[in-house]
This record gives C-alpha cells, sequence and structure tokens, in this order.
C-alpha cells in the first residue's frame, strides 16, 4: 500500500457514494477499517497467549519451593509508578489520536513522543526490576512462582517493548510522509495495541502485585 | 465531539473522554494500592476491591480507551471480544479448578 494517493477529502467525498464501480478507490476505502478489524482479531489471540499465563501464574503462585514469596519481593510504590507512568502513556497516546483525526501533523508527533517516552519509563523501571530480583538472587530459576512471575510480567514487558519499536517507526514515518489514509489506519492499530497492554497491565498489578503481598 | 467528520473520522475520540478515562482510571487504581498498602480492612474484603475495582477499571479502559459501546459499527469488535472473554474465564477458572483438585486428591493421598 505504498502507493495510497487518496487526500482525507477524496476519502470522504467516495465514502458518500459507494457504488462498486470496480475502482481501486472503493477497495482502498474499506481496506481500512478492515486491517484495523483485523488487527482486533490479532489483539483478542495475544489475550489468550496472556489468558494462559495467567492460568499458568494463578495455578503455579504459592510453590515458592521453600524461597522468597511475593511479600518478600514486591514492592507496591515502585510498582504504582510503573502503573503511573503506562497509565499516563495511555492518554497521551489518546491525544496523539486527536491530533491524527484534525490531520494536525505536530500535534501526532509531540504526543507520539511523550508516549514513548512514558512507555520507556515503564520498560526501564521492569527491566530494572528484573535485573534487581535476579542479582539478588531470586531468578527464574528458583522456583516455579519465580518462574510464572518472569515469564508473565516479562511477556507483557516484551509485548511494550515492541510497541516502542512500532511506535517509533510510526514517529518516523507520520514526521516523512505525514498523516494519510495508511498512516490513519497504521496509528488506528496502534491505538489498539497500547490500550491493549494497558488493559492487561491492569490484571497483572492486580493479580500479581496487589494479591501477591496480601 | 466538536466536529461532525464521516465514520472514520474518529468515532468517539475526543478530549472530554480520555480525560474521563483516565480519571476514572486513577481513581480505581489509587484505592486498590492503598487498601493493601494501609491494611484495615479484612483479608477477604481487600481481595473483593482489588479484584473488582480491576474489573470496573478494564470497562472503563475498553470503554474510554479503546471506544466500545453499543453503536452499530462497534458491533464486530463487541461482540468477538464478548465471546473471546467468555473462552478466557472457561481457560483460566477451567485451569484453577483442576489444578487445585488434583492438589487437593494428591495431598490426601500423601496424607494416607
Amino acid at each position: 500500500m505504498t502507493n495510497e494517493v487518496l487526500t482525507p477529502n477524496a476519502h470522504d467525498v467516495a465514502h458518500g457514494h459507494h457504488d462498486d464501480h470496480h475502482d481501486d478507490h472503493a477497495h482502498h476505502h474499506d481496506a481500512g477499517p478492515m486491517k484495523v478489524y483485523g488487527f482486533w482479531i490479532y489483539i483478542l489471540s495475544d489475550l489468550f497467549l496472556f489468558a494462559s499465563i495467567f492460568a499458568t501464574f494463578a495455578v503455579l503462585h504459592d510453590s515458592y519451593a521453600g524461597g522468597v514469596t511475593g511479600k518478600d519481593i514486591f514492592e507496591l510504590p515502585y510498582v504504582a509508578v510503573e502503573t503511573a507512568a503506562l497509565l499516563l502513556s495511555s492518554i497521551t497516546y489518546g491525544f496523539a489520536m486527536i491530533g491524527m483525526y484534525k490531520g494536525n501533523k505536530s500535534q501526532v508527533l509531540t504526543w507520539l513522543v511523550i508516549t514513548w517516552l512514558f512507555g520507556f519509563s515503564f520498560i526501564a523501571m521492569e527491566v530494572n526490576e528484573f535485573h534487581h530480583l535476579i542479582t539478588e538472587g531470586h531468578g527464574p530459576d528458583k522456583s516455579a512462582f519465580l518462574s510464572a512471575f518472569f515469564t508473565l510480567v516479562g511477556t507483557h514487558g516484551l509485548h511494550v517493548t515492541f510497541g516502542l519499536i512500532w511506535m517509533a517507526t510510526m514517529i518516523f514515518q507520520v514526521s516523512s510522509r505525514g498523516i494519510d489514509a495508511t498512516i490513519r489506519t497504521r496509528l488506528q492499530c496502534l491505538s489498539l495495541f497500547w490500550h491493549f497492554l494497558d488493559v492487561v497491565w491492569i490484571c497483572v498489578f492486580t493479580i500479581v502485585y496487589l494479591n501477591g503481598v496480601l | 465531539m466538536s466536529d461532525h467528520h464521516d465514520h472514520d473520522s474518529g468515532h468517539g475520540v475526543s478530549y472530554k473522554g480520555y480525560a474521563i478515562g483516565f480519571v476514572l482510571s486513577v481513581i480505581l487504581t489509587v484505592i486498590p494500592f492503598a487498601v493493601v498498602m494501609h491494611p484495615t480492612l479484612s483479608h477477604t474484603t481487600i481481595i473483593a476491591v482489588i479484584f473488582g475495582f480491576a474489573a470496573v477499571q478494564v470497562l472503563v479502559h475498553l470503554h474510554y480507551f479503546l471506544h466500545m459501546d453499543t453503536s452499530p459499527e462497534q458491533r464486530d469488535m463487541v461482540t468477538s471480544f464478548i465471546f473471546s472473554a467468555l473462552l478466557i474465564v472457561f481457560i483460566i477458572g477451567g485451569s484453577i479448578w483442576i489444578m487445585n483438585n488434583l492438589n487437593h486428591n494428591t495431598m490426601i493421598m500423601m496424607g494416607n
């Protein structure tokens, strides 16, 4: 789809009279929402991946093998800051989307960069937490609980990392080619992905951290 | 939504929507952290609070950030999500049920 030539105006007009007259245009117009919906189906499949890991964690969460428990290693104030970073990145991504719908390139770029920084802070804090735990001798090889913990939180962190790579790509693409229909579709998909990861994090901080220190 | 475009121009997307979602999320996050960090309630009540608030916050995110609602253009997204959520309840609930049973039965045998 690199030869996308439609302006937002042509886009609106074509939506008005939707006679399926063979042209590429009609296909183009339906492709955007269909791609977003297709991406949504991928996200639902990803949800099953997380569900399986959550189920594993739920089964193994008290198999400490004589090692540390959640109470010993979790620091809730630290987790609260991580949560705040991710939640802030959700609303700032929303502001980027508002800019996108207004066709305001600089607003999109500004908020995407801010979102990226919040997301990066989250990942930096998580890597720091993992590093700290492993150097303290509480690595994933110590107990089933720690294996499940690192797998669950690490899988979420890996997703956020890929989201950051994707977002950096979008920052580059928006700055180089502006906001066209293709870019809009990509930003909509990333929006779903990014907000989805925040939803998963709600479950992580509740089930792993809050429930873990009780 | 201040300006009216076609359906592709930001269905349900507005500063107000994001702000409401954000404020609700902050409240729904602070309260569970507070009841766990400063425990004055009973254990069962705390569990009920943190899981109840998490469930509500997930709904808040789905509505205000992922823009799910009952409008026709959202129907496919919402129905596919509800179906997935149902299966996930089976996966997680079933796993916990089976494994608890297994643990329970294994312990009885060890006791004998």
